[in-house]
């Protein structure tokens, strides 16, 4: 069992979690409100990683994080570090790795408040900020629960993005799913399935909270039951 | 329409447009093999290679396929670990051409290996920096990976790849690897730990030579060799699996690699022959 690694991917899940919250949030709001006709090339694109290998994404990102690439030089100069294999690049790995797992349960469940709600509060003066603090979050507080469990679910299994992101360093990149691989690969099968089965008992009872917060709300993903 | 079906729409028809270009695009290279159905009945070898093999091998395969034309012949490249445990699981692979000998000799003892392990080449350990890279390895040589510069220095994982095993018994056996344990990366394997250093993510690489002599490698950056006494000889093994579907077909592969020709393509592409 490696207890480095298992702690590792649940601080991984859970900043993934609170960021995508902040940046998914005003995306969702967006997706959910907008009716600019090229709407679907956005959500297009917040799909993407869903479709998308992790191989695929994992190697350009590690080409665009290097010295020769757009983020590597400018991170540098900011934090003293590069940011391939580093916890941070793993962070920004994993927020876009997840990015469709917060935006779609989130615009699910703010396309579900009723209009009129929120109309209303504007009609009483209430400030959007506060109406959205106020009426909106309150009603939407399911889904959005889904796409925060669903995001920490997903980044805690995560494994092709970073492998070829992390290079594999102890307490900084080694996530349970790239240690359960080590032990496979080593032929130490007893090692591999101690991990494994944390993993498997934590997303799964994961799930299960989710699913039972909604309790008989259909699929996580789908709108919430007014 | 909801958004959500909408996206996910949007996402199935990319999907379905991908994999229908992809699709195409590989009719169109296997337009001119013979379609599978007609493939059953030919002659069939399914290989194993470890990843330093890439370039060796698919050279060798070029004249091989030539002199047996008849014969369906396709290789899968990856980590020596993993087909072991895919052949113990029934894989159904003719030859395992591994990395490190004693995988194939674990398959012996499973019972699963027609005849004895063979072994076929020695692999040899470079220190590789980029072409443009400020560090001295022409004349410091390994010494080079305790430069400032170094900030991070990649090597295969010693906890299941030869060339890792190789690289971190190079730098204790120099007295590098207390200094250097902290800025090392992990590639899953070596062709991760070469891609690693190559697309400059990594300052250095303790790579397969076998590699740095790849075309992609080859103008891309410098190398020097680690002395042999540095580190335990790589000896890489193979063996030909009891479940072949075509022995005699295996047998031939195996011996035209032990040939002379086999030999001078395996040095020429960075190995010592055993005994060497």
């Amino acid at each position: 069992m490696d207890h480095a690694a298992l702690w590792l991917s649940l601080r991984l899940a859970g900043w993934t979690t609170i960021i995508l919250l902040g940046v998914g949030l005003p995306i969702a709001w967006w997706l959910a409100r907008s009716h600019w006709r090229w709407k679907f090339l956005v959500e297009a694109l917040v799909a993407l990683p869903l479709v998308l290998p992790p191989t695929v994404l994992g190697f350009y990102l590690l080409l665009a994080m290097g010295p020769r690439g757009p983020l590597g030089p400018a991170f540098e100069a900011l934090a003293g570090h590069s940011l391939p294999f580093s916890f941070e690049g793993l962070l920004l790995a994993s927020v876009l790795y997840s990015l469709p797992f917060a935006v779609q349960p989130f615009t699910a469940a703010l396309a579900g408040v009723d209009p009129r709600l929120i109309e209303a509060s504007w009609c009483l003066g209430v400030s959007r900020a506060r109406t959205f603090v106020r009426v909106v979050l309150p009603l939407a507080a399911t889904g959005i629960l889904s796409g925060m469990v669903l995001t920490f679910a997903h980044t805690l299994g995560e494994f092709g993005v970073v492998l070829m992101v992390g290079g594999n360093l102890e307490g900084r990149t080694r996530t349970a799913s790239i240690a359960i691989y080590d032990s496979v690969q080593a032929l130490d099968y007893a090692a591999a399935g101690r991990t494994s089965l944390v993993l498997l008992v934590v997303s799964f009872a994961v799930l299960a909270l989710t699913y039972g917060v909604r309790r008989g709300g259909g699929a996580p993903w789908g709108p919430p039951r007014s | 329409m909801n958004p959500i079906v909408k996206g996910s729409l949007v996402a199935g028809i990319l999907l379905v447009v991908s994999a229908g270009v992809v699709t195409g695009l590989r009719g169109g290279e296997a337009a001119g093999e013979t379609p599978s159905a007609e493939a059953s009945s030919r002659p069939r070898l399914t290989i194993a290679a470890a990843s330093d093999l890439k370039f060796a091998l698919d050279e060798f395969l070029k004249d091989f396929r030539t002199r047996n034309p008849e014969a369906d012949i396709q290789v899968t490249y990856g980590s020596s670990g993993n087909f072991l445990a895919q052949i113990s699981q029934g894989a159904p692979f003719d030859v395992f051409l591994s990395a490190d000998v004693a995988y194939p000799r674990k398959l012996v003892e499973q019972g699963l290996v027609d005849g004895d392990v063979f072994l076929y080449g020695v692999g040899r350990l470079v220190v590789w920096v980029p072409r443009d890279s400020p560090l001295p390895v022409e004349t410091r040589g390994l010494q080079a990976v305790s430069d400032p510069a170094a900030r991070r220095i990649a090597i295969a994982n010693p906890q299941h790849a030869p060339y890792g095993r190789a690289a971190e018994a190079a730098l204790k056996s120099q007295g590098l690897f207390d200094s250097v344990k902290d800025r090392l990366v992990l590639g899953e394997n070596i062709a991760q730990t070469a891609q690693f250093v190559q697309s400059g993510a990594a300052d250095v690489g303790l790579i397969a030579l076998a590699l740095a002599l790849a075309p992609a490698m080859k103008d891309a950056g410098r190398y020097v060799e680690v002395p042999l006494d540095a580190y335990p000889r790589m000896e890489q093994g193979g063996a030909l699996l009891k479940k072949a579907r075509d022995p005699a077909l295996a047998r031939r592969f195996r011996d035209t690699l032990h040939g002379e020709e086999g030999k001078a393509l395996l040095r020429r592409y960075g190995f010592f022959m055993p005994g060497e």
